[in-house]
């Protein structure tokens, strides 16, 4: 399913786009077959993958669009850069149960970035849109600043753009149905985008 | 006569106007020096760490105006100038290094005790060139000189398959 971005933000940043899938599945420990895929990745990724990771396209246009946005890549790294980096700090892509683990292995093999939500607290389509004024993350603190990049479904923002989840909408245990988003930025190919979700239906629905 | 004074009138510049090509304009020249500071860490690998931060303007991100995306490109060219010059004194660096390596190896004597790291010539791995007395105080006494070169510590892979 494709969302829609705010008219003003697709203006401003071509190629802006989010696309979701909805996946039953349940968190909880990742099975022996996608453990070993993990443990497969890491023997891929050294560090000179990491340094040379950001020349290559899809992880370069997020930290552009990252740059773009005000935030600086090199402290809150683009969501493939963070696991490659956690993979050299831990000696591995370690286990984190499912959903995380299909997310990692998506976003490192196709440099997408994935997010997952509690699909069964979503309401309508996903979208892309700016903070309106007084707006706040459920379950978090204070008020969003004005104009603040955020995923939201249509009672309100349900995550940053690139952040933290609002709590509501978090995987947990009780989570039945799981929705994987992916935050497609300026030169990043649609066909990464179905990728990059197809590999994480696929790994969920193998689980 | 009043047609052509009217003719040379100036017009005001139009201000105000649609920002947005101006924004993308700078967006594109900020995407230009990302791929260049990435380029240049890339290439400076393991020689120099590359510092290619500049403060965030926005804590969770948003859409940036004019003067914010016009200072971004600017640090962000500055960071591009400075990785450069940082990585052409360190060729210079490396360059004089390894012509020093040249003349230690053709005269040992020459250069008692120099001792010079892979790492200060610029290429991979842990050896370096020793100059050395041959036979330790024998051969100092009778100045026989000589470069050791050490081939550098095992890979960490080769050893882990070792203990496989």
């Amino acid at each position: 399913m494709e969302g829609w971005v705010a008219p003003h933000l697709a203006a401003e940043f071509p190629g802006l786009g989010i696309e979701w899938i909805e996946v039953d599945g349940r968190p909880g420990r990742s099975p022996e077959p996608i453990r070993e895929r993990l443990r497969q990745l890491s023997d891929r990724f050294y560090g000179s993958h990491a340094i040379h990771l950001r020349e290559r396209p899809i992880p370069w246009a997020y930290r552009v669009f990252f740059r773009q946005i005000g935030l600086d890549p090199d402290r809150t790294r683009t969501p493939v850069e963070q696991l490659v980096l956690d993979r050299l700090r831990a000696g591995g892509f370690v286990s984190k149960g499912l959903p995380a683990d299909a997310l990692a292995i998506a976003t490192v093999e196709t440099g997408v970035s994935l997010r997952a939500f509690d699909a069964d607290h979503l309401v309508g389509s996903l979208c892309v849109r700016d903070s309106a004024p007084g707006e706040s993350l459920p379950g978090r603190p204070g008020k969003l600043p004005q104009g603040t990049l955020t995923i939201a479904d249509e009672r309100g923002p349900v995550g940053f753009l690139f952040g933290a989840t609002a709590d509501p909408y978090e995987v947990e245990k009780e989570t039945r149905r799981i929705a994987v988003a992916a935050v497609r930025v300026g030169a990043v190919p649609r066909i990464a985008v179905d990728e990059a979700l197809w590999m994480v239906a696929t790994t969920l629905e193998s689980a | 006569m009043p047609r052509l004074l009217d003719r040379d009138r100036r017009s005001a510049l139009p201000v105000g106007g649609d920002e947005r090509l101006a924004r993308a304009e700078l967006r594109r020249q900020i995407g230009r020096l990302e791929r260049q500071l990435t380029g240049l860490a890339a290439e400076a690998f393991p020689r120099l760490a590359i510092d290619g931060r500049v403060a965030a303007v926005a804590p969770a991100g948003r859409a940036l105006d004019l003067g914010e995306l016009e200072s971004l490109r600017d640090a962000l060219a500055e960071r591009v100038e400075d990785a450069r010059a940082a990585l052409c004194s360190q060729d210079e660096l490396e360059a004089s290094n390894r012509d020093l390596r040249e003349r230690m190896l053709a005269s040992p004597r020459d250069y008692k005790w120099l001792r010079i790291s892979r790492d200060d010539v610029g290429e991979p791995g842990c050896g370096h060139w020793h100059s050395l007395p041959r036979f330790g105080l024998l051969g100092m006494l009778m100045g026989w000189w000589r470069v050791r070169v050490s081939s550098g510590c095992p890979l960490a892979g080769r050893l882990a398959a070792v203990e496989r």
